[in-house]
């Protein structure tokens, strides 16, 4: 913290910034406006990820505005000299997905992008959050932003998860516990043996997916997990650098007596597969449920009906069985390694199910090519389907890869809003492995009835 | 505040006196105010025309008669909204999309933390009332689409003209002079500089 504003915000140091193409070219405008340079421009890195096709991306961007803002980001970052890792570049790919690979995420660095996922580098004890265009301009000028001091909640979850219970569904449980506005005005930290036994990724997974309770930021604190995870990365400190960070990681821990604003405790043994019934990501329950009563549910039940009409759902109904048309792998929350091997582990030896189309689309070069080199290509060839070029793709649409209007699809993104994956469309989130249980039977099923055939 | 601000980054805010627009709905997302397919831009030009697009407008581009924005009863300059107001992206976008449809001020019993910031940052006032107060607000503008609404910055009260009720709202006393002035937090950073430059180069790692 550089200075403390009396009856006001906090100015906050910036370690990293990560920019893409959507919220930032209006922020270079406006440096442009007041002919102010950037202060640090190698503390901002630059992907282009929103707005770019998941498939040919050798080729010119075909739709003019997008190809627009892709080429804006890359004039701005050459100019200002920060890097840049546009389509076709090897780094290029989802911003959280490439920042924690090349090691730009640290344990303890304060981390901000105008992207409310900014949350995910929280797994390595960052303190990382979204933020929106003006204070991307603020960041570019000044390496500062101002921010309320914000409250602290712990959620402790311990135990032993079942079977087919993965991070993604820890985090969706514990989001339908705290609805869609349970941790506003919170930052979060998670704690327990479920957390510490978790991996980097499954981490990412569940600190990426706070804003979705509305905490601007969750964050686990630093073990050997997740120094073996960044050691050696290439914007990792090295040689005495690393010592010096190594003791500064190690000091990155929550004292004992610590207070807590809020403080719950849930059991990861009663956490089941989740699946979304609604139009916020709150609206999730484990998949072998029903459909809550609106009377069972927070909030008026005038904004229930509507979400339940828009799904066209009902109360009281079963998720299990509804028709699926769509299956979208990916995301910045699901669009790792493991979320891969979660996926491909169900749908080996099976078949895609005719009425779906999926959309199987990697976070990075480096997991497109991880996908690759284990065999995972080959075996979900083999299953009928095909894997797509890095991007964000399928969970905010804005390219082309769009959900129909009144369509089903189960999604490993993040939010399944109304007309989220393209105008009408209807999402359901879920995990890799409810993904592909719905892939290869056209419908929403409990994937543990799947892997209990396998066994 | 004593530093020097370079720029009016936006339109002074004070006392605003205007009828309302009433959108009671719980959890109104970022993605519903401006559909991410509307983000293309790299100018911060027209996005009033998108503004809950998909709810104001059908797929033929024809309008929605039962949407709110479509009913001419109701106009303002300040958006009444219902609880947990904002949430999702992050995208500035939808503050901007607000404004420039011609909203000034949102009013609502709870706002996502990121869409309040963002709002304070370029001109619209964020107003978060108690529910009892909110659901006076929607009683009275349906109850009368004429009814005006007095929200006053430097007293931080919202008050029903037509009846004198009235309640007090918070905001942090930095942000209150930049919205009162039309300031940004720009020039205020790039006036601490030197201190910012010492912080750098003081870090630990």
């Amino acid at each position: 913290m550089v200075r403390k504003i009396e009856g006001g915000p906090d100015v906050l140091f910036i370690d990293r910034h990560l920019i893409h193409e959507v919220t930032s070219p209006v922020a270079f405008l406006g440096l442009k406006s007041r002919g102010i340079k950037v202060l640090y421009p190698n503390r901002t890195f630059a992907t282009a990820d929103h707005n770019t096709p998941t498939i040919n991306q050798h080729l010119p961007v075909a739709d003019p505005l997008s190809a627009n803002q892709l080429k804006a980001l890359e004039s701005n970052s050459n100019e200002y000299g920060i890097s840049y890792w546009g389509l076709g570049h090897q780094k290029n790919g989802i911003v959280h997905v490439v920042g924690p690979e090349y090691g730009i995420t640290q344990p303890g660095a304060t981390i901000v992008c105008g992207d409310s996922h900014t949350s995910t580098h929280g797994a390595f004890g960052a303190i990382a959050f979204g933020i929106g265009t003006s204070e991307v301009e603020m960041v570019l000028a000044t390496q500062c932003i101002m921010q309320p001091k914000p409250k602290k909640m712990r959620i402790n979850i311990n135990g032993k998860l079942g079977m087919g219970v993965t991070p993604k569904d820890v985090a969706l449980f514990i989001i339908s516990q705290l609805t869609t506005s349970g941790a506003t005005g919170y930052f979060v930290e998670y704690a327990g043996d479920v957390f510490e036994n978790m991996s980097m990724e499954g981490r990412m997974t569940v600190c990426n997916l706070s804003i979705e309770m509305g905490a601007r930021g969750g964050m686990i604190a630093p073990d050997e997990t997740t120094i073996n995870y960044v050691k050696g990365r290439e914007f990792t400190p090295k040689g005495e650098a690393w010592d010096k960070a190594l003791a500064y990681y190690k000091t990155l821990k929550t004292d004992a007596d610590a207070v807590f604003d809020k403080e719950l405790t849930f059991d990861g043994a009663a956490i089941e597969p989740m699946i979304t019934y609604g139009t916020n990501p709150g609206m999730g329950m484990g998949i072998s449920h029903d459909i809550p009563d609106a009377a069972h549910v927070e909030g008026g039940a005038a904004t229930y009906a509507k979400s339940l009409g828009y799904m066209g759902f009902h109360e009281g109904e079963t998720m299990v069985g509804k028709p699926v048309d769509f299956v979208f792998v990916g995301s910045c929350t699901n669009g790792r390694i493991e979320d891969f091997r979660a996926f491909t582990s169900l749908v080996k030896g099976k078949h895609k199910a005719d009425n779906v189309t999926a959309w199987l689309v990697p976070g990075s070069h480096i997991v497109e090519a991880q996908i690759k080199e284990e065999g995972l290509l080959d075996i979900l060839t083999e299953a009928g389907f095909e894997l797509r070029q890095p991007g964000c793709s399928a969970c905010l649409a804005m390219n082309d890869d769009k959900v129909p209007a009144g369509k089903y699809a189960v999604s490993t993104s993040n939010r399944n809003f109304e007309g989220r994956q393209g105008p009408g469309s209807r999402t359901m989130l879920a995990s890799p492995l409810v993904a592909a249980a719905a892939a290869v039977t056209g419908k929403v099923t409990d994937p543990r009835t799947l892997i209990e055939e396998l066994v | 505040m004593n530093h020097k601000q370079q720029i009016m980054a936006y339109d002074k805010f004070n006392i605003l006196r205007s009828t309302a627009v009433p959108l009671p709905i719980e959890n109104i997302d970022t993605d519903q105010i401006i559909p991410a397919r509307f983000l293309k831009a790299t100018e911060r030009v027209g996005f009033g025309d998108n503004l809950f697009r998909d709810w104001r407008y059908n797929p033929d581009n024809t309008p929605k008669k039962d949407f709110v924005l479509n009913n001419p009863v109701f106009s303002g300059k300040i958006l009444v909204g219902g609880k947990n107001f904002g949430s999702g992206s992050s995208r500035e976008h939808a503050a901007w999309a607000i404004y420039d449809y011609g909203f000034r001020c949102v009013v609502s019993s709870f706002f996502a933390d990121i869409f309040r910031g963002n709002c304070l940052n370029i001109g619209v006032l964020p107003v978060q009332v108690s529910p009892e107060f909110a659901e006076k607000i929607f009683a009275a503008i349906f109850a009368d689409p004429k009814t005006e609404i007095e929200v006053n910055l430097s007293a931080q009260t919202i008050t029903l003209l037509a009846t004198g009720e009235k309640e007090t709202f918070d905001i942090n006393s930095y942000k209150k002079n930049n919205m009162l002035n039309g300031f940004d937090d720009i020039d205020y950073l790039q006036s601490i500089k030197p201190e910012i430059e010492e912080f750098a180069a003081n870090l630990p790692l």
